[in-house]
């Protein structure tokens, strides 16, 4: 340790102040305090003094990542192996082939998006003269965590150059962030690269080969959506009392709700295991650093959603079943037959009762959408983004609650955008400052009228 | 008699040029009006006029230069127009004249492209009939128009409308080539990089991505001459 120590001393006399390479000096400044805890002392004043710096808190969060990150280099080189060896099942790879061939997937991702994101970042530290913050550490961790494993790297490289120069530094960094960084770069690539960053064939290493598939549970939802009403007994929020429907789908009844729990299905680098967030959310509450009150919120808003949508997805069901048990027409033609459909003509809430029942995403039991996609990723470790959240305890609650409710309402009507929780929670930093003033002014009207109050009782005594 | 002439040219001076100063058709102060607002005076980057129609119709080249031609016309006629009118135009109804002219310009100027570049004026579609709303036109008019001479408000009108034109240009410029890998509608990064794995960004199409594209022209614009900071 001494000998590192020196060394850095010695590396570090030419960028003292006065000397050749001042300029520079915020880089190797962050190496030091990366290696080192800074001897700075505060110097005016009284300070509460807290352990809790910046980087402590950052690191906790990167620790809080880390089982899903581990489970996803896992689960990406297991899906991978599993369909391209031809097994029957993801367990069936052993694991430390599965572990290996992951890590060689996830790994690029990770250098590229921690060189990219600090090369910029020291760039601007270095010209604005201001210190490396951390920030970043996390930052460039979530980035590929979020990304589908098969994304080319220079497009990466690009929505992290993107998300750090227009989502941070043009705020003026660390701390003035309006938006999320990483979900910055995931909205980018997005909507600039759409083949790349959604559908059915990419969540899966090599996935638009024919012997593998990377078809994501949502995915296939949304893709064959009247299958899932024909299913019946798939779903338990919807009840069929109908008996002629028999046709049963292949999608859902291979859905496993222990498998989409634990994580064992395609979809981005880590945000499969519903178990591993839970332990990442689990550290960050128990050492505050992220808020509990986004996440119980987050999953309240989305579970809330999700069962208005069941309600109305059950009614949809029922409709149809009715439809076909007084044979006006049959599931096939539903399914398949257009003109059949327009035959009836249906008009208003009979029509849009149809559209409900077709719609599988509504059938979706409200507890199964708070584990699939990355709902459960989004509300852990991205709405507890502490600097783009929302500031104020109760503004807290409305946050974390809107940003669910968004997210599974964005996911179930629009199966063009299944992450909604993205845009749920990018649309929510935005307004996260307008919820904290409401909520600040709110206070303070309610702490005015009970001057008030107090004045008259003065008054009257 | 020879008095008479001399008041008279006199007259059209101050009314071409509202002051007395003599001084060449294009002499600095005029050059002025016609390249400051290319820079520290650009309507777009600094006055933040115009925005809409820099983010609808900037996702191709042709269109924005279709466009910037559009506006200028419009602009350096109108300009003149109401400045010969200026003396006439009771100040309550100013507006409404002001309107009444850019509209009737506006007609002209949208007939003359759905005669001779149809294809264009459907790509534009409502934004040549939207000139009539665009702030920058009623902005000179009643900032500089209303009390200038005619040539110096023509003058006044080209330039801006140039001011506006170079960035919608430059804006498309890199929509068009970064979103569709074209310029002009011909295809400028070869296949090459295609195949090479390079994808067009899609991002670039949306109008967000116009916004973001202005944003850092200002960004740029403002790290260069510092004195467009505001201080606060």
């Amino acid at each position: 340790m001494k000998w590192v120590r020196n060394r850095l001393d010695q590396l570090r006399k030419p960028f003292e102040p006065g000397e050749k390479y001042e300029k520079f000096a915020p880089a190797i400044n962050a190496f030091d305090t990366f290696l080192f805890t800074p001897n700075h002392t505060t110097k005016k004043g009284a300070h509460i003094r807290d352990v809790v710096d910046l980087k402590r808190t950052m690191i906790t969060v990167v620790l809080a990542l880390v089982p899903a990150l581990l489970f996803g280099m896992w689960n990406n080189g297991a899906q991978y192996l599993y369909q391209e060896r031809g097994l029957a099942s993801v367990f069936d790879v052993p694991f430390w082939d599965a572990f290996l061939e992951g890590a060689i997937l996830v790994l690029p991702l990770i250098v590229v998006s921690y060189v990219v994101g600090l090369t910029i970042e020291f760039i601007f530290a270095i010209y604005r003269g201001h210190e490396v913050n951390e920030g970043y550490l996390v930052t460039g961790l979530l980035i590929p965590m979020i990304f589908p494993v098969d994304i080319p790297l220079w497009m990466l490289a690009l929505s992290v150059a993107f998300a750090v120069l227009i989502g941070k530094e043009a705020f003026g960094g660390t701390g003035m962030n309006i938006l999320n960084p990483a979900l910055t770069a995931r909205a980018f690539a997005f909507f600039a690269y759409p083949l790349y960053m959604s559908g059915n064939a990419i969540w899966v290493h090599n996935g638009s080969t024919d012997a593998v598939s990377g078809e994501t549970i949502l995915g296939s939802l949304a893709s064959n959506r009247f299958d899932g009403v024909v299913s019946g007994g798939a779903s338990d929020a919807v009840a069929f009392a109908s008996s002629s429907v028999t046709e049963v789908s292949s999608t859902l009844s291979s859905l496993n709700f222990s498998d989409m729990f634990m994580g064992f299905i395609p979809g981005s680098v880590s945000e499969t295991s519903a178990l591993c967030i839970a332990i990442g959310a689990l550290i960050l509450i128990a050492t505050k650093v992220g808020s509990w009150r986004i996440i119980i919120g987050g999953l309240a808003g989305g579970a809330a959603m999700g069962l208005i949508f069941n309600y109305f997805g059950g009614l949809g069901g029922e409709y149809v079943s009715e439809l076909v048990n007084s044979g006006q027409i049959t599931l096939e033609q539903i399914k398949n037959d257009a003109g059949a459909v327009a035959a009836l003509e249906l008009g208003g809430w009979d029509a849009t009762l149809l559209e409900l029942g077709k719609n599988q995403l509504f059938n979706f039991p409200f507890w199964q959408h708070l584990v699939v996609g990355g709902f459960a990723f989004g509300i852990v470790f991205m709405a507890t983004d502490p600097v783009s959240a929302a500031q104020t305890l109760k503004g807290k609650w409305i946050y974390g609650i809107l940003a669910g409710f968004f997210g599974i309402m964005i996911r179930v009507f629009n199966p063009a955008y299944p992450e909604g929780i993205m845009l749920a929670i990018l649309l929510l930093n935005v307004f996260a400052p307008t919820i904290d003033h409401y909520v600040i002014q709110g206070n303070v009207n309610k702490r005015k009228k009970r001057l008030k109050k107090a004045k008259t009782q003065l008054q009257a005594a | 008699m020879a008095h008479n002439k001399e008041t008279k040219k006199q007259e059209l001076i101050l009314f071409l040029s509202d002051t007395d100063e003599r001084e060449g058709l294009l002499g600095k102060k005029n050059r002025k009006l016609l390249t400051d607002p290319l820079t520290d005076n650009n309507p777009i980057t600094v006055q933040v006029l115009g925005i809409c129609s820099a983010l609808a119709i900037t996702v191709q080249l042709k269109p924005a230069i279709v466009m910037s031609i559009a506006v200028m016309a419009v602009m350096a006629f109108s300009n003149m127009i109401i400045s010969a009118l200026r003396n006439l135009i009771p100040s309550r109804i100013r507006i409404i004249v002001q309107l009444v002219v850019v509209a009737a310009l506006v007609i002209i100027v949208d007939q003359i492209l759905r005669a001779y570049a149809y294809d264009v004026s459907k790509e534009l579609s409502v934004f040549v009939g939207l000139i009539i709303t665009n702030c920058i036109v009623m902005g000179r008019l009643e900032a500089f128009a209303l009390g200038h001479g005619v040539y110096k408000s023509f003058l006044d009108g080209i330039g801006n409308a140039a001011g506006y034109a170079f960035i919608l240009i430059l804006v498309a410029f890199f929509r068009e080539l970064l979103g569709a890998g074209k310029l002009l509608g011909y295809q400028i990064i070869p296949d090459s990089f295609y195949e090479f794995g390079y994808t067009n960004n899609g991002l670039m199409l949306l109008s967000p991505m116009a916004l973001i594209t202005v944003g850092l022209i200002i960004w740029v614009q403002r790290s260069r001459s510092r004195s467009l900071i505001e201080q606060n």
